[in-house]
């Protein structure tokens, strides 16, 4: 077991990238197999997940040194700096983690029956494993360029897996438009690593971390950093692009596209407070987060109460959700440096903001996957020519209801507890945030009734006579990801106090990534 | 190699990206935005090469090292790995242009578009 949890940290990439290409292989023989390996190999990475998850809560930052003898030794003999690809997985990455395994189980579980009637399944499976592999790459990775090639892999698979249904001409678009703006994203990230690299030969986060001087260059690689994930998340001014892509992806495929958005989040995060850290102006790049989260919360809830297709107005949602995480985390990162305000407030704004991505990471998905069943039964998208569907579809109506509730942050539920500790925190950092927070939860709750009403409510319609239930994997999925709400808002605090909050403590602490990588300093 | 100004590499690269970034955003024609990101990629492959490189440096493949510096070998391997990603993301964008073509018989992004708002 001991054995186990040291060499996690690669088996977690690793098992998904060998199945990946296992699939097709194993698929031609059987499908029932397939899906079994798809399956069991995904639930077998969200227990070493959970095993890794309690072991970093308990012992601290674990490191992953890939190529040496040993692997916690992350700088070889006879050198002063880390040469080797070096995997990190502190607080906030096995947060991430945690996220990224339930929520790709749920989509696999869900894909079983969703893309039943489509060709090229075999390739289906062996993207949506690689896209787990690259999105658990970028959680883990303490290395710069690596975090490139992992962002890269994700892309390209997600931007395929968008494009997979080839019979529709708007999959193709929007497809496309997720690989542009994508490709883009990462030469960003690659010029800005060039530029950290010319003046420091390091590749290495800790090791940067550890001697950056923020230089004029160092300010240009930042500005890079920020553009390209932000661009990647979907951050208003950026989001164009956004709903045309996730809202004609197989639902599976969106939800997990939405924990994409939050890996993306999770590295400008990263390259805020553990990269630049203390040497960061860090009022100036906390408001520029605020700011431009609370446009993401409010442009994109005004913006999705006039959609008509389901799955594109959920698509703004998700924008304006991660607006409440942008501001959370933006007021702890304007306050990063200044021990009495982090005390008083910037850290439970964190938290909010760390525990507004696990509600969003379950309800979401949960939304999309309810989206892709209305999909599924009535081959449309359009709310419009919906109604009537609560007859038929009781468990989806259910499900939709308990997500709805959640996403307008209705208390008890989970969405209610990370909202509540946002609206506290930030309230003393600046009231207008709050303000705007709670104008925005009140639209979504609006917006989210009035498509409840016209998909579910009223008489039944002649032409959904036949509709029945969605096939039972994909009510299993969505009932997980519901079971993760409830738990959620059963036990807030012990939520709290074994993940959200070492999370936030791993990026205020800047010291301890760097102390793990490069052992204490002299 | 000594002929050449230091700075020429690096403002080649910008001057590739500024190009590529101008092509992007104005260029309507998709074929030609895929060529815009090609040259994208050139630009900074080009700029993570130049950064490598030192005057009169030696290949840095030897193990029995000959005298005077050597070229930087890291940036040369990202450089590759960065390479062959973008291959594979230039051969993406091409198939799915492809199948945008077949669906919409145009290649304008003005008029293949069916997504708005």
């Amino acid at each position: 077991m001991a054995t186990l949890i040291t060499h996690s940290p690669i088996l977690i990439i690793a098992i998904p990238l060998v199945t990946a290409f296992l699939t097709p292989l194993i698929g031609m023989a059987n499908r029932k197999v397939r899906d079994a390996l798809v399956i069991v190999s995904l639930a077998f990475v969200v227990v070493l997940v959970f095993a890794l998850a309690r072991d970093v809560v308990i012992n601290g930052i674990r490191v992953y040194t890939l190529g040496a003898t040993s692997p916690d030794l992350t700088i070889p003999t006879g050198f002063m700096v880390p040469v080797r690809i070096i995997l990190e997985v502190d607080g906030m990455s096995i947060f991430m983690g945690i996220i990224w395994s339930i929520v790709s189980l749920a989509a696999a579980i869900f894909s079983l029956s969703h893309i039943a009637s489509e060709t090229g399944q075999n390739r289906f499976y062996t993207l949506l494993l690689l896209m787990v592999a690259g999105g658990f790459g970028m959680m883990f990775t303490g290395d710069l360029f690596n975090l490139f090639v992992f962002l890269e892999i994700a892309s390209i698979s997600g931007a395929a897996l968008i494009a997979f249904r080839i019979k529709f001409a708007d999959t193709q678009e929007g497809g496309f438009k997720y690989i542009v703006i994508s490709a883009i994203a990462s030469l960003m990230v690659l010029f800005a690593i060039g530029l950290l690299y010319a003046q420091y030969n390091l590749l290495n986060i800790g090791a940067i971390a550890q001697v950056i001087q923020y230089t004029t260059l160092d300010k240009i690689a930042l500005a890079l950093l920020l553009i390209a994930f932000t661009m990647k998340a979907g951050m208003v001014p950026l989001h164009l692009w956004f709903p045309d892509a996730y809202s004609v992806a197989p639902a599976s495929i969106t939800g997990m596209l939405v924990i994409t958005s939050h890996a993306c989040m999770y590295a400008a995060f990263r390259v805020c407070f553990t990269l630049y850290g203390s040497m960061l102006d860090a009022p100036v790049a906390g408001w520029i987060l605020i700011v431009f989260g609370l446009l993401s919360m409010f442009i994109g809830v005004t913006m999705a109460v006039f959609q008509k297709d389901v799955m594109r107005f959920m698509s703004y949602h998700a924008i304006s959700q991660l607006g409440y995480m942008w501001v959370g985390v933006g007021v702890g990162l304007a306050v990063l440096g200044n021990a009495e305000f982090i005390a008083a407030y910037g850290r439970d704004a964190m938290s909010g903001g760390i525990f507004h991505i696990l509600n969003h990471a379950m309800y979401k998905p949960l939304l999309f996957f309810t989206g892709g069943a209305l999909f599924h039964c009535t081959g449309t998208r359009d709310l419009t020519k919906m109604g009537g569907l609560a007859h038929k579809m009781k468990w989806t109506t259910i499900l939709y209801i308990i997500g709805t509730l959640s996403i307008s942050g209705i208390p008890p539920l989970n969405g209610f507890s990370s909202k509540i500790l946002i609206y506290e925190s930030v309230y003393q950092f600046h009231p207008i945030l709050t303000i705007t927070g709670i104008i925005t939860s009140i639209l979504t709750l609006a917006s989210f009734t009035k498509a409840f009403h016209s998909a579910f409510m009223g008489a039944e319609l002649p032409e959904y006579k036949e509709v029945k239930e969605v096939p039972r994997s994909m009510v299993i999925a969505m009932v997980i990801l519901a079971a993760g709400i409830v738990f959620i808002t059963l036990f807030p605090s012990l939520v709290v106090d074994w993940t959200i909050h070492p999370a936030a403590d791993a990026l205020i602490d800047q010291e301890a990534y760097i102390t793990a990588v490069m052992g204490a300093i002299p | 190699m000594e002929y050449i100004p230091l700075n020429f590499p690096f403002l080649a690269a910008a001057l590739l990206a500024g190009i590529s970034f101008y092509i992007i955003i104005f260029r309507k024609n998709l074929i030609k935005l895929i060529m815009g990101v090609g040259m994208m990629s050139s630009g900074v492959n080009l700029f993570l090469v130049a950064l490598g490189y030192r005057a009169g440096g030696n290949v840095p493949i030897y193990t029995d090292v000959p005298e005077g510096p050597m070229v930087l070998s890291v940036p040369q391997a990202l450089t590759l790995t960065s390479i062959v990603i973008n291959v594979a993301v230039l051969a993406l964008m091409l198939s799915m242009v492809i199948n945008v073509y077949r669906h919409t018989g145009s290649l304008d992004s003005e008029k293949s578009r069916k997504m708005k708002g």
